[in-house]
């Protein structure tokens, strides 16, 4: 079975028909269980979330804050596997018929296969991969498996990335390109950076046809609808694991990523 | 004229291009670091051809380091060798007391012409910290030193050291609270900050070009040492021996005598409680080829490529990875490695000292008791340099509840016996 890079690409083609941004979250599997990790990541669908990160939970998370840090440690802790993270995409992506990624570092993947990773990843559903530390110098071989198997290989770009750095990344990747709204790790900030305009400019001045999403720092609607003023999508990470971490209990924690979902959803529609 | 301490590779034909020894090494970093990684590279390039750089670097290694280093007999040490003889490379001299400042330099005169003002650097057991905050406050820079909580506990004389010398030191509490964690929450430092801040990597690991640079600006130490030997012992040795924690002191230490086919390489790995307990972080021993801080390399990782929590009673060793060259030398045979375990460093630490009046850090006391086994393997004729890449100095809280030295310590003073024994033994 192929994976669904198409339905990513007709996702966001549709979003950008209805003249507004799409919403991507992110959610770790595993997090707080792995039942529970399913749960929510169906309750920010639910809520209006247009496309899914599941994260794979890694011990050394060098590009996330302490918010991801502390949960990808309770997933950790309880025992997570990759076959847990295959059935989160499963179950997702069954229930919403939406497309699901998997954003994780390279060495899980490199070190179960990457020929059974991606084999399996599109057996679930899956859309494709978001790995951070993988840069296109060393993707190769990622980028064969996942062409094969219909898996999109969205490439992250930077404030620091140089003019001709774009042009090679954008002409590798596909699904769209994640374009980071500052330096540093995640984490929900006061104000999102300027210089997220700014990249996305110089990133469609490459030509490329794909879709910028922009990500890193976004945690409320009225930053979504910012965003959404320039970037082809919005995508909100730990604004969700937080509201999972502080709610009472874990109903009260998938009601409210439910709510955040919903909030941004109207935010990504009210382009500022 | 010719740098005589500032030696980089001269066959240059490691790494490749692209960062590669064999299949180990290469760049396995976020976006956001790429140019400040390449531009790293470009400088270094640059400083290698430019006899100012040599001369400003030499000038301090003679100066301020005290270079070269001393290459010491110890012949009532190694009547516990079989008879060998043995040499240790005193890098436990250098100014800072450790072999750290040879890179430490060379980074900090490459920070200055790339224009940077902030420094920030990882540390296990505190002598790349040390090292790296004496040379912040030498040419005025901004100093963050990330450092694993257990080790900021365990080495806390390093910890005052570098904060006498002006440097900040942030305390890391996320995952095993070691280097591996340390090195982590640097990374997230040097993300945010790239533009103002270098981030002077203490290891021969790291993503290209880290390894040869730092390999390159300890090159002086296997250069010195085999001159010296020949000077001093009429041949060369047959076995050079270092401690591997992240590997620098092992490859400065290795590199000058890799093309001597008859000297053989030997790593010591710290085998904690033994390797066969788990709890270890004997790397090349023990572990599998995985992507860990920037490089592809030997790792202890579960079958799910996560990494798992290494263990040494030495935190400059403490570490679950290894630089990408000593992967490749081990996989072509060319260096060979063992696990060191706790016990025996702390017993080779206490015959160091009182056979030779040397107290090395437990590091480097990994390496003596590995060239206590090569020497009963070699025999009588056998000749061994070791490179004593630090004094103990800092480890003497650890050593003296490894031992019971304490006056105050309760159960020393209860027990006279033990104390007797201790006082009686290597003797």
């Amino acid at each position: 079975m192929s994976g669904n890079i198409q339905l990513l690409s007709d996702t966001l083609a549709g979003a950008k028909a209805e003249g507004r941004s799409a919403l991507i979250a992110y959610l770790p599997a595993g997090f707080p269980t792995v039942d529970g990790g399913i749960d929510a990541v169906k309750a920010v669908f639910e809520g209006g979330a247009d496309i899914v990160e599941v994260g794979l939970p890694h011990s050394d998370p060098v590009l996330d804050g302490p918010v991801i840090q502390t949960a990808d440690d309770i997933a950790l802790r309880g025992g997570v596997k990759i076959a847990d993270v295959i059935r989160t995409v499963r179950e997702a992506y069954e229930a919403s018929g939406k497309p699901v990624l998997v954003m994780t570092y390279w060495n899980p993947i490199d070190r179960y296969g990457v020929e059974r990773f991606t084999a399996e990843l599109a057996e679930a559903g899956g859309a494709g991969c978001i790995l951070p530390d993988l840069p296109v110098q060393e993707s190769a071989l990622w980028r064969e498996h996942a062409e094969k198997h219909g898996l999109a290989t969205v490439f992250v770009v930077a404030p620091s990335s140089l003019d001709g750095r774009l042009a090679e990344i954008t002409a590798a990747g596909s699904g769209f390109v994640y374009a980071a709204s500052l330096m540093g790790v995640t984490g929900t900030r006061a104000s999102v950076g300027a210089q997220a305009e700014k990249l996305v400019e110089r990133t469609r001045a490459t030509g490329t046809g794909l879709p910028v999403c922009v990500g890193l720092g976004v945690s409320n609607a009225v930053q979504a609808a910012e965003v959404a003023g320039f970037a082809d999508g919005v995508i909100v990470g730990s604004a969700f694991v937080k509201r999972m971490l502080d709610a009472p209990d874990h109903a009260a924690g998938v009601q409210a990523v439910r709510e955040l979902a919903a909030d941004l959803a109207k935010g990504v529609r009210r382009t500022a | 004229m010719p740098s005589e301490f500032f030696i980089p590779d001269p066959q240059g034909q490691t790494p490749s291009p692209e960062g590669y020894f064999g299949a180990f090494g290469g760049k396995f970093i976020p976006e956001a670091l790429v140019a400040a990684v390449d531009e790293v590279a470009v400088e270094y390039d640059k400083a290698k051809s430019d006899p100012e750089f040599a001369r400003e670097l030499d000038d301090l290694l003679v100066h301020y380091t005290g270079r070269p280093s001393s290459l010491t007999e110890v012949p009532r040490f190694a009547e516990h060798a079989g008879g060998a003889r043995i040499f240790l490379k005193r890098e436990d001299l250098n100014h800072t007391g450790s072999h750290k400042i040879n890179n430490v330099l060379g980074q900090a005169l490459l920070t200055k012409r790339m224009g940077k003002t902030r420094v920030i650097a990882e540390t296990g057991a505190g002598q790349h910290g040390v090292a790296t905050a004496t040379a912040c406050a030498l040419f005025g820079l901004e100093c963050t030193i990330y450092m694993g909580e257990i080790d900021t506990q365990r080495q806390a004389l390093n910890v005052a050291r570098m904060r006498m010398l002006g440097a900040e030191v942030i305390a890391v509490k996320s995952g095993s609270r070691t280097l591996k964690d340390a090195i982590n929450e640097a990374f997230r430092d040097w993300v945010a900050n790239v533009d103002h801040t270098h981030y002077l990597f203490g290891t021969v690991a790291g993503p290209h070009p880290f390894p040869a640079m730092v390999r390159d600006f300890h090159r002086v130490i296997g250069v010195e040492a085999r001159r010296q030997l020949l000077e001093q012992a009429g041949r060369l040795p047959d076995a050079a021996v270092a401690c591997v924690g992240g590997g620098s002191n092992a490859i400065g230490l290795f590199h000058a005598f890799i093309p001597d086919s008859d000297v053989r390489l030997i790593g010591c790995e710290p085998g904690g409680h033994g390797v066969e307990t788990g709890e270890h972080a004997a790397t090349l021993t023990a572990g599998e080829p995985g992507i860990l801080h920037g490089s592809r390399s030997y790792v202890l990782q579960d079958e799910e490529g996560q990494i798992t929590e290494p263990y040494s009673i030495s935190a400059g060793l403490d570490y679950p990875g290894i630089g990408p060259e000593h992967s490749y030398l081990k996989d072509t045979g060319r260096a060979e490695y063992r696990a060191v375990t706790d016990d025996a460093a702390m017993q080779a630490l206490r015959l160091l000292s009182r056979t030779e009046g040397i107290i090395p850090a437990i590091e480097s006391a990994h390496a003596l008791a590995g060239a206590l086994e090569v020497g009963k393997e070699l025999g009588k004729d056998g000749l061994i340099v070791v490179n004593l890449s630090g004094r103990g100095d800092k480890d003497m809280d650890t050593a003296a509840r490894y031992f019971g030295l304490y006056d105050t310590d309760a159960e020393v003073a209860a027990n006279a016996a033990d104390t007797a024994e201790i006082e009686g033994d290597a003797k």
